[in-house]
């Protein structure tokens, strides 16, 4: 117990220190996360008619936001199953990365799901025994079950390796293996029970489609690693943690599989749709043509179609992959892309045109982007704060100070741009002693 | 020994249960101006499921609820809790050979169960269709707005709660919520739904509506005879759907849906499928029906037909 505290003490004094680009970012976070609260209020006053929501898109930028994340954290697997089923060293070393993006997310598909609901403050009808959990019939009742042990999952395995390092001990592979284990099943469930959510309603026929949840697994095997891939490059050049160039390369490798995947059935939910071509088209036709002169969505999925197919062939082609500008760009541009078709480009068509076949054109009003930007740099903020731990922690330069009390903090500063030729020296570098 | 055990043990949770209370009131009142107020926004937090109340605890929110209403409206408000009856099952018919498209049936349901006016509420959709096309919901207008009604080469098709018998809204509430009651009726509990919408998504009929702004409901246009699961005015931020008019077709002697009521052409029927000899029956035995999306197998327990 007094360990765990002296641990938690240690991190809060860690997290305080750090550069100036450490504390000018965690400053541009927090004012962003201040402004959101503040249209998140404004929301709470008004109700939900602060948005562009309405009867015929009952859902909207909020829910987007969450479908897309909950793909982001479900690729942490995409790390886990080389790292601790194949015992592949270069990424066993990064895999604790993977899973605090993961826990980064949830927190994020978390708040983004609150911030969509009427009534938040009753929250406690969702707890099983103290509310009603509707459960096993409602599948957002199984993405309530599934996304909290996900997190919870990931927030212990990860502590919980990161506790052991920093009282330099071994971490216990009885208690990690079988919790490793468990979280890739419940990786891929957090996606399956996500995508059941739309697939399972007879009223949209967009949604109602089997390959859906492939789909969704697909996406998210590209937009997880890629930015897993964007923050291997800055970690790599803002702190001292190395990351063997043969982990990236694997990762984007797999993410050139997992986006030959998504286009594939794409492509064939297409040719269904338009070779058929029954009423059931209306939403596809409402998404890639403009449906009766409505077409809000139409350039942005074309901006999607176009970012994954040249990113498509920038991870599969090994020169593009293998140069770290041209990789940078592709992790980008998935990003970019399978946010607008897994977001926006998934939840909107379902809606338009609604059940009774009228067009209500939505696009998000300030207030909702302001809350979402606001969620997004809460995420951020955790993960920045985790990751002010972690890689201390992982470089050696984080751990109980010899009085086995105090802790030593060698790495004092945190976002400072690495000069290659420094590396060598940077082992003795800082040797300050804090309680 | 053990009697003394259980004396104890009840004590203990008595005091405990007065501790919480006292707690609840305390933050109440820290929080919130007025004593009384800020006790009842504490009750509300708290309020059980409908159906998990006692008889006891339902008299209380009822109590508390007829009390908020009555302050806030200026006169006294009614609230029912009206059980199903026995042996009935709530079946509509709508005859589309006859409907003109008037809407009346639309804002006199608006009056009876006390929909918000700004922003508006309607919970029945009338929809103009050619009468070339049939029932093809590609070529509906929804804002028909022209001088009279019917216009020519158009005929028109109202739509509301279907009251399916294997509802999808009900089954995706991830709080139970919403439900099917004994009657066939689905309701919502206002003061259980946590507004996540999940039940739109699902509802083939566009019967389901949010409130996205606070309700504005002048006093002088509320109808004081309401019910717990129907028309008692809601809060902002959750689902409402029409429910037969609970509040007039529970009571004995019953009446009629507000909407049945007003149709100036006798386009609307209503009564007991579970009576052989009712007129419902009568319609579905020797008319031409069809329920709407029938391919979805939500069983709805509204019957559109061509009586002519």
């Amino acid at each position: 117990m007094k360990n765990i505290w002296h641990f938690f003490t240690g991190t809060l004094m860690l997290v305080s220190k750090g550069s100036k680009a450490y504390y000018g970012w965690v400053l541009v976070l927090l004012t962003l996360m201040a402004i959101g609260a503040a249209a998140y209020f404004q929301q709470m006053n008004e109700g939900l008619i602060v948005t562009n929501m309405r009867d015929q898109v009952s859902w909207g930028f909020y829910i987007s936001n969450f479908t897309f994340l909950v793909g982001v954290a479900a690729a942490a697997v995409l790390l886990v199953i080389p790292a601790y089923v194949y015992h592949w060293k270069p990424i066993k070393e990064i895999a604790v990365l993977g899973e605090l993006l993961a826990v980064s997310a949830i927190v994020m598909c978390l708040l983004f799901v609150t911030a969509d609901l009427g009534h938040p403050e009753r929250f406690w009808h969702l707890i099983p025994k103290i509310g009603r959990l509707n459960f096993p019939q409602s599948l957002l009742a199984w993405d309530v079950v599934v996304l909290n042990t996900y997190l919870i999952l990931n927030l212990t395995i990860a502590v919980y390796i990161l506790y052991s390092l920093y009282y330099k001990r071994t971490p216990n592979k009885s208690f990690t293996t079988p919790l490793l284990l468990l979280s890739i099943p419940s990786a891929i469930s957090i996606h399956t029970v996500t995508a059941f959510l739309y697939n399972g309603l007879g009223a949209r026929p967009f949604w109602n489609s089997s390959i859906l949840v492939p789909r969704f697994l697909a996406s998210a095997f590209c937009s997880g690693p890629a930015f897993m891939i964007i923050i291997f490059f800055l970690v790599r050049k803002y702190t001292k943690f190395r990351i063997d160039d043969k982990a990236i390369q694997k990762v984007a490798e797999l993410i050139a599989y997992a986006m030959f995947v998504n286009l594939l059935l794409l492509g064939a939910e297409l040719f269904k749709e338009y070779y058929t071509a029954s009423a059931h088209l209306a939403p596809v036709q409402y998404l890639f043509q403009g449906l009766h002169g409505h077409s809000a969505l139409v350039p942005w999925i074309w901006t999607a179609m176009v970012f994954n197919i040249t990113a498509f062939f920038l991870f599969l082609v090994p020169d593009t992959r293998r140069n770290n500008v041209t990789l940078m760009i592709a992790c980008i541009l998935v990003f970019v892309g399978v946010y607008i078709e897994k977001g926006m480009g998934l939840v909107i068509p379902g809606f338009i045109p609604d059940v009774l076949h009228e067009i209500y054109e939505y696009s998000p009003t300030g207030v909702e982007l302001l809350v979402s930007v606001g969620i997004w740099a809460t995420g951020l903020f955790v993960f920045t704060m985790l990751l002010r731990v972690a890689i201390p922690i992982l470089n050696g330069d984080f751990h109980v100070a010899d009085d086995g009390v105090g802790s030593y903090i060698g790495d004092q500063l945190f976002l400072v741009q690495q000069e290659p030729e420094d590396m060598a020296k940077r082992d003795d570098s800082g040797d300050e002693y804090a309680d | 020994m053990s009697d003394n055990c259980k004396c104890d043990e009840h004590v203990q949770h008595k005091s405990r249960r007065k501790v919480l209370k006292s707690l609840a009131a305390g933050i109440g009142l820290i929080a919130l101006p007025g004593r009384e107020a800020s006790a009842s926004v504490w009750e509300e937090f708290f309020q059980k499921h409908f159906r998990e109340l006692s008889k006891e605890e339902l008299k209380q929110v009822i109590t508390r609820l007829e009390k908020k209403y009555s302050q806030q409206f200026g006169k006294q408000v009614n609230v029912k809790a009206t059980p199903p009856i026995e042996g009935v099952k709530y079946g509509y018919g709508l005859d589309l050979s006859r409907c003109i498209g008037c809407r009346r049936c639309v804002y006199a349901c608006v009056g009876e169960n006390n929909q918000s006016r700004d922003p508006q509420i309607h919970w029945i959709r009338v929809m103009q269709l050619d009468k070339e096309k049939g029932v093809d919901l590609s070529h509906a207008e929804h804002y028909y707005n022209p001088a009279t009604v019917p216009e020519k080469g158009h005929f028109y098709m109202p739509v509301q709660c279907q009251q399916c018998e294997k509802p999808p809204c009900t089954k995706v509430c991830p709080v139970q919520a919403t439900w099917k009651e004994n009657d066939g009726i689905v309701v919502i509990d206002y003061n259980w739904c946590i507004g996540c919408r999940y039940c739109m998504a699902a509802c083939p009929y566009g019967a389901r509506h949010f409130n996205w702004g606070k309700p504005g409901l002048p006093a002088k246009d509320v109808n004081t005879n309401t019910h717990y699961l129907g028309n008692r005015p809601r809060p902002k931020g959750v689902v409402e759907k029409c429910t037969f008019c609970i509040q007039r077709t529970r009571e004995q002697p019953g009446r009629y849906p507000a909407c049945e009521e007003i149709c100036p052409v006798g386009a609307r029927k209503f009564g007991n499928l579970l009576d052989p000899e009712s007129e419902i029956r009568y319609l579905i035995e020797n008319k031409r029906v069809f329920i709407f999306k029938e391919d979805l197998n939500t069983q709805p327990k509204f019957f559109y037909f061509y009586a002519t």
